[in-house]
């Protein structure tokens, strides 16, 4: 997450100081990424730093310094929302690693890690449910609405995955259980083509 | 506490097939209390409408019990048992079957004229309970003159008409887009704060999302459930899925 962009986009609506950024970027988000003052007050150092953001007049009587965006820092701002979020999302994805690893290593129930998983992520799609219905309930909240939307298409997606591993993984261990009917040595068979995938990397 | 609306204990459900036997359900315990949605997922041939058709009375179980209000239905006699299923229980089954010779409004009513309530006060429940679900205007259609979606929510609305204390759901947002399928949820859910006890299976994790309770179902077995658990519910059910 950008908060370099998020703070962009906060002081397009008008000048404004580090507690009041928080607090704002926090009712766009809800509480999805809570962000600490710290963090604020370094990506604005940072901002100021790039010429994106200036200081605007003097601290106020508490000592707070507002700043405003630069032309500089719209023009970022700009780029940001015209170009497509680009995911290098797959060494991060933890997920897909697990199960890639729970289907190649030995000894594993790889039906218990999908079920296991599917259920965590189901609470969290109930819970977001529950917030959701909360916030349609409030016609004012349209921003705070769509992130939910966003979380719960991904939690969703999440488990429609879930659904496919286990299909595919349920098929796999069928044609498994059937080939040592033959007299081929099925199970060595079976082995051999994770490891053949491994050895093409 | 009051006990819950349904109450399934150690119910297995075989059906032989010549040599073989299939377990479609085995030693299942589910309790569903007054007040609360419950999402059953899982893969085809779990065992999902087998668990609805037997909490519903349609269909018995080889072993373990089924009570709906604290009736066990094994021990009621053919007529109060219908009685059962007619008045307190609302089905939406996974094939609509909306008798083809009836309009939108009759196929609603139908069930509580049987009941023997008053037939313009039977018309009147139908529609609204066909406005509940968004489908007033299409009372006087037949079934074959709506489209599936219709069709699906003209059967939801018949399952919810009159005092039903337990609704039963198989797949019913399956012929529906989003939005229509969550209006639906809406409802049943709205149905169940208002004090029903509701039983939804469904393939849509996003529909799901909306119970209280999701139990996942894998060969006739309960492997997991998510989301909280009712105090009640963990002191009656007798296998600890916690
Ligand atoms: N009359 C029957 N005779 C034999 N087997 C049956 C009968 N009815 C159901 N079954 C078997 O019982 C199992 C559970 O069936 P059920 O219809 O409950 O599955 P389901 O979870 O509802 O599946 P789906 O998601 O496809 O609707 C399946 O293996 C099915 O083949
Ligand atoms: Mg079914």
């Amino acid at each position: 997450m950008s908060i370099r962009h998020g703070l962009l986009a906060l002081l397009e609506r008008g000048p404004s100081h580090g507690y009041q950024l928080r607090a704002e970027f926090d009712a766009a988000t809800g509480e999805t990424w809570p962000l600490n003052v710290g963090q604020v007050y370094t990506t604005l150092d940072r901002l100021a730093r790039d010429g994106l953001v200036a200081q605007d007049g003097d601290p106020d009587s508490d000592g707070r310094i507002a700043y405003r965006i630069t032309d500089e820092g719209r023009r970022e701002l700009t780029s940001w929302f015209t170009s497509p979020v680009t995911r290098h999302g797959a060494p991060r994805d933890e997920l897909a690693i697990k199960l890639a690893l729970a289907v190649s290593t030995p000894g594993v129930d790889v039906v218990s890690v999908v079920q296991t998983q599917r259920a965590a992520t189901m609470t969290s799609l109930q819970e977001l449910t529950r917030l959701k219905t909360r916030a349609d309930g409030d016609p004012g909240d349209l921003a705070w609405s769509l992130v939910l939307d966003h979380l719960l298409f991904r939690a969703e997606a999440e488990i429609r995955w879930l659904d496919h591993c286990e299909t595919r993984v349920a098929r796999a261990a069928a044609r498994r259980g059937e080939t040592p009917l033959t007299p081929a040595p099925a199970p060595a068979v079976a082995e051999a083509v994770p490891a053949g995938k491994r050895g093409r990397r | 506490m009051s006990s819950p609306v349904l109450l399934l204990s150690g119910v297995t459900r075989e059906h032989r097939q010549g040599s073989s036997v299939v377990h479609a359900l085995c030693g299942i315990d589910l309790a569903v209390h007054a007040g609360e949605l419950v999402a059953v997922m899982g893969p085809s041939g779990s065992g999902k409408s087998t668990l609805l058709h037997i909490a519903g009375g349609l269909d018995t179980p080889t072993a373990g019990q089924v009570l709906v209000e604290d009736r066990d239905l094994a021990t009621l006699s053919a007529a109060a048992g219908a009685a059962v299923r007619r008045r307190s229980v609302g089905y939406v089954f996974q094939d609509l079957n909306l008798l083809p010779s009836l309009s939108a409004v009759e196929n609603v009513a139908l069930p509580r004229e049987l009941d023997g309530v008053r037939s313009r006060l039977a018309r009147r429940e139908a529609v609204k309970a066909l406005e509940e679900v968004g489908v007033a205007d299409l009372a006087h259609r037949f079934p074959d003159e709506m489209s599936g979606g219709q069709q699906q929510r003209v059967a939801i609305a018949r399952a919810l008409v009159g005092p039903r204390r337990l609704l039963l759901a198989d797949e019913p947002t399956g012929a529906l887009d989003s939005a229509t399928g969550e209006e639906v949820l809406r409802v049943l859910r709205g149905r169940c704060e208002a004090g029903a006890a509701g039983v939804l299976v469904t393939h849509e994790a996003r529909h799901a999302a909306w119970a209280d309770r999701v139990v996942f179902l894998r060969d006739g077995v309960v492997v997991d459930q998510s989301g909280p658990i009712a105090g009640a519910e963990s002191l009656l059910s007798t296998g600890g899925a916690a």
